[in-house]
């Protein structure tokens, strides 16, 4: 793998990595601004998404529907979201179309009008998407799970998308006003694909680096969760349904944590490896209960969840949980054999030229390196970080942040 | 990038294996896909989902690979695997980094030649299978779905789900899934894909050692099942209990290798944008959403024309907007529809149709795992080299061929329309 990229920082303090790749014919820009859901309060959630939603949907120069026109005519895509730390941008086009889709990405970060009309066309849709989400076992297990882990008092406990509550109050001025904490310092683009470094250096500079609002950036600091003290546990009811999501977790590392490399390769093992790692293979393999049963760990600016999941008949959730935390207190009370540690070695490791054969992958890979400040060596010291871990610091991860005890536990189903 | 067709390797063993072999050294990558051609298709009534049951059992192991083997083995060796069983064929993939393929394609044979169809793990893949239907049955759209489909057809196993009845499910025994194994997952039934970084005279000389012992079966029984034309419109109301209402449509057509599948196709684009390929659907600036989505009746809409061995319906579908109702949008549907019928598309929209499925599968064309897709894809529908021929087939249609196929199909007394009306709680 050549792992060589070019790096360069505009006039506003963007940092803009560039990686060649002259196989395709495309060009992917991944990119963001600090500050996302983390910035919205328990009375106006969704006040980030529902911002960036309305960042591509008008300009000074271009209608939400010509906006469309331009960039779907040469098959491109150009898009603005939110995730819990950021507001993403970024898209995808043909290399003969590259400065087009700088141009459109530009006018949405710098020039957005937030339409009065287009605003209410994209509440509604808002609402409709989270009346669907009121019929979906799995988002609404998941939904009361974070809200049962971190409160809404924290961002982590919040729907990123709004509420029902929530989205219909929202107006154009708060809008307007969280559009204009926005700031470019300490944001990143990430460009791949059929182009050459200056010429994208230069393209972006042009667009981008002469943004400079006079505001200061936003405060992006996230209040420490409070730990769970006890179980805490929540059933949500959904007449008509066939069968019940669970989702059981705790808190667990930020993803720059010590022993981050430690938990996700637990996890690995855990809920991940072959069918669903040990989760999987008693949950679906062994007692033939669910289609799909997994664990995961997300790591994340702060402690982000960790937990395990699975969609089963409503009548054996109790017994499901009680498989998970069976699990739970092998996992902790044992370090994981030699094989399994070997096997998650090899598979995270191996797995990389898999993950960067696309432009779309090594953009992602090079975006989450530059955010979470691993380093530019970050992609071929990779696989020593994963070699290094062992059976002790995966077992001194699970007792720290797990517990068969004290956690949170959300079902919804009939 | 190139992709000429002389690049493919093309030839068929003596028990009847079809291979296609492409180099491609743009990573160290490489995909391999055994396709079968047997899916949802080949069932019949009492034993539908048997087709995917048999692709679920498949991962349960050989002698050589026992039970929970196959997928860590791939795992520890740096690669993802996967399987699908669709209507007309079911497909495996590993996709390795390229010094690992021998591992890919010893599984393959291996368990086209000696999977263990154990009783016990049939029992528990039956609850597995059950609660997999479940989650489908959890969610308004796949109910809708399956009530619309089975409505539209009622002799051609089209008809059903993939994943079969509720009641066929609790009823097919070890025995039934064991012959459907022999008797459709043979090498006289399958075609071995592989694409990347790999050295042809090595890997052919590696499947021949390893494919070729294993003996051709009978050939399978042919699919003789016709629909019947559908003599008058079909409806279906769907009222559970949820919160957002949805509509569905279908108008039946032709089978892939029919000459209205590219205009078919075609229409699909213009109404709803292009996205089979490896970019962002590109649908905001098609008909439908500015007919349906813009207009504030719908908060998602979409159009497809599934391509498929035999006859398979046009469908529209779409989520209702949270205060408007089936009615409305299928009223402007249906205005939609006239306006296809009655005056040509424009060369403007055709242009850009045009564009966006160049670029797209210019896209598709990014990843190994999506070129040994592609050529599989092809292979199951007919013949793989319309993968080199592809663009320039979709790109010929013209505004009178689109025009001429909505007028053909898109008539009242051939379609089936489904609303999930939402009784709220």
């Amino acid at each position: 793998m050549n792992l060589t990229f070019a790096k360069y920082t505009l006039s506003n303090g963007i940092t803009l990595i560039v990686k060649e790749n002259h196989h395709a014919h495309s060009v992917v820009v991944r990119g963001y601004l600090p500050g996302g859901a983390n910035l919205d309060t328990a009375e106006q959630v969704g006040l980030a998404s529902f911002t960036s939603g309305m960042m591509r949907r008008g300009t000074e120069k271009h209608s939400y529907a010509e906006i469309n026109e331009i960039v779907e005519s040469v098959a491109a895509s150009v898009y603005v979201n939110t995730g819990r730390h950021l507001t993403g941008f970024g898209g995808k086009s043909l290399a003969e179309d590259f400065k087009l889709l700088v141009e459109l990405m530009a006018d949405n970060l710098l020039c957005p009008t937030f339409p009065s009309a287009e605003i209410e066309k994209l509440r509604g849709q808002i609402i409709t998407d989270l009346k669907e989400d009121e019929d979906d076992t799995r988002t609404m297990s998941g939904r009361y799970f974070r809200e049962l882990l971190y409160t809404i008092d924290h961002p982590y406990g919040r729907p990123v998308d709004g509420t029902l509550k929530s989205i219909p109050l929202l107006t154009r001025a708060d809008l307007l006003d969280f559009y204009h904490r926005l700031h470019p310092q300490d944001g990143a683009v990430v460009v791949v694909g059929d182009v050459t470094g200056e010429e994208v250096y230069q393209i972006l500079e042009a667009a981008l680096g002469q943004w400079q609002p006079v505001h200061a950036p936003p405060d992006t600091v996230l209040p420490p969760p409070r730990p769970l003290t006890e179980k805490a546990v929540y059933l949500h009811r959904m007449p008509g349904k066939f069968q019940a999501d669970l989702v059981l977790g705790w808190l667990g590392p930020e993803r720059r944590a010590d022993d981050f490399y430690a938990a996700y390769i637990g996890n690995t093992i855990l809920g991940q490896l072959g069918l669903g790692g040990r989760i999987g293979q008693i949950v679906r393999d062994t007692e033939g209960m669910a289609y799909y049963a997994n664990a995961s760990v997300q790591g994340g600016g702060g402690p982000g969840p960790w937990y395990a999941f699975a969609g089963v008949n409503p009548q054996v959730v109790d017994k499901t949980v009680e498989l998970i935390l069976a699990e739970i207190r092998r996992f902790q009370a044992e370090p994981v054999s030699n094989e399994e540690l070997a096997d998650t070695q090899a598979y995270l490791t191996g797995v990389l030229p898999l993950q960067m054969e696309t432009n779309e992958g090594v953009g992602t890979m090079l975006l989450d390196m530059y955010f979470y400040q691993l380093g530019d060596d970050y992609i071929a010291r990779y696989p020593d970080l994963i070699k290094a871990v062992t059976r002790e610091e995966i077992q001194a991860a699970a007792q720290k942040y797990l517990s068969d005890e004290v956690y949170a536990l959300a079902v919804a189903g009939p | 990038m190139n992709n000429k067709r002389d690049e493919v390797v093309d030839y068929t063993l003596p028990n009847g294996l079809k291979v296609l072999l492409k180099p491609l050294h743009t990573a160290p990558v490489v995909s391999n896909w055994l396709w079968y051609r047997v899916g949802s298709r080949n069932e019949l009534p009492g034993k539908t989902g048997i087709s995917h049951w048999v692709e679920h059992m498949m991962f349960k192991g050989t002698p050589t690979f026992p039970k929970g083997s196959i997928m860590l083995e791939v795992n520890r060796n740096g690669g993802v695997l996967n399987g699908f069983t669709s209507h007309d064929y079911t497909a495996y993939f590993e996709t390795l980094p390229s010094d690992r393929l021998d591992l890919g394609l010893r599984i393959e044979s291996d368990r086209m030649a000696n999977s263990v169809i154990d009783l016990a793990e049939v029992e528990s893949e039956r609850t597995v299978i059950i609660a997999e239907r479940e989650g489908g049955e959890n969610e308004p759209e796949w109910v809708l779905y399956e009530e619309v489909m089975a409505t539209a057809f009622r002799v051609h196993p089209y008809g059903h789900m993939v994943i079969g009845w509720k009641d066929d499910l609790l009823n097919i025994t070890r025995n039934d899934l064991y012959q459907h194994y022999k008797m459709y997952y043979g090498p006289h039934n399958a075609v071995l894909v592989v694409v990347g970084d790999i050295q042809i005279d090595r890997v052919q000389a590696r499947i021949d050692e390893l494919f070729g012992p294993i003996p051709a079966g009978p050939p399978p029984p042919p699919v003789q099942l016709k629909e019947p034309p559908q003599q008058s419109e079909r409806r279906v109301i769907v009222r559970q209990p949820g919160n957002a209402a949805y509509f569905q449509s279908v108008y039946h057509t032709c089978a892939a290798a029919h000459e209205d599948a590219f205009p078919l196709m075609m229409l699909e684009a213009i109404l709803s944008g292009v996205s089979f390929g490896g970019g962002a659907p590109t649908h905001r600036s098609a008909r439908l959403y500015r007919a349906l989505v813009e207009t504030e009746i719908a908060a998602y809409v979409g159009a497809h024309y599934q391509t498929s061995l035999d006859p398979d319906p046009f469908r529209f579908y779409g989520t209702v907007r949270d205060g408007r109702s089936p009615a409305e949008f299928e009223a402007v549907l249906d205005t939609e529809i006239e306006r296809l019928r009655r005056e040509p598309v424009t060369e403007e929209e055709l242009a850009r149709a045009r564009k966006q499925v160049r670029a797209q599968f210019a896209y598709t064309l990014e990843r190994v795992s999506s070129q040994a897709q592609w050529l599989g894809l092809m292979e199951m529908l007919g013949d793989w080299r319309q993968f080199d021929t592809f663009v320039d087939n979709l790109s010929a249609v013209t505004a009178v061929e689109v025009q001429r196929v909505a007028q053909q199909y898109f008539t009242p007394s051939n379609r089936t329309v489904g609303w999930f009306e939402p009784i709220r709680g």
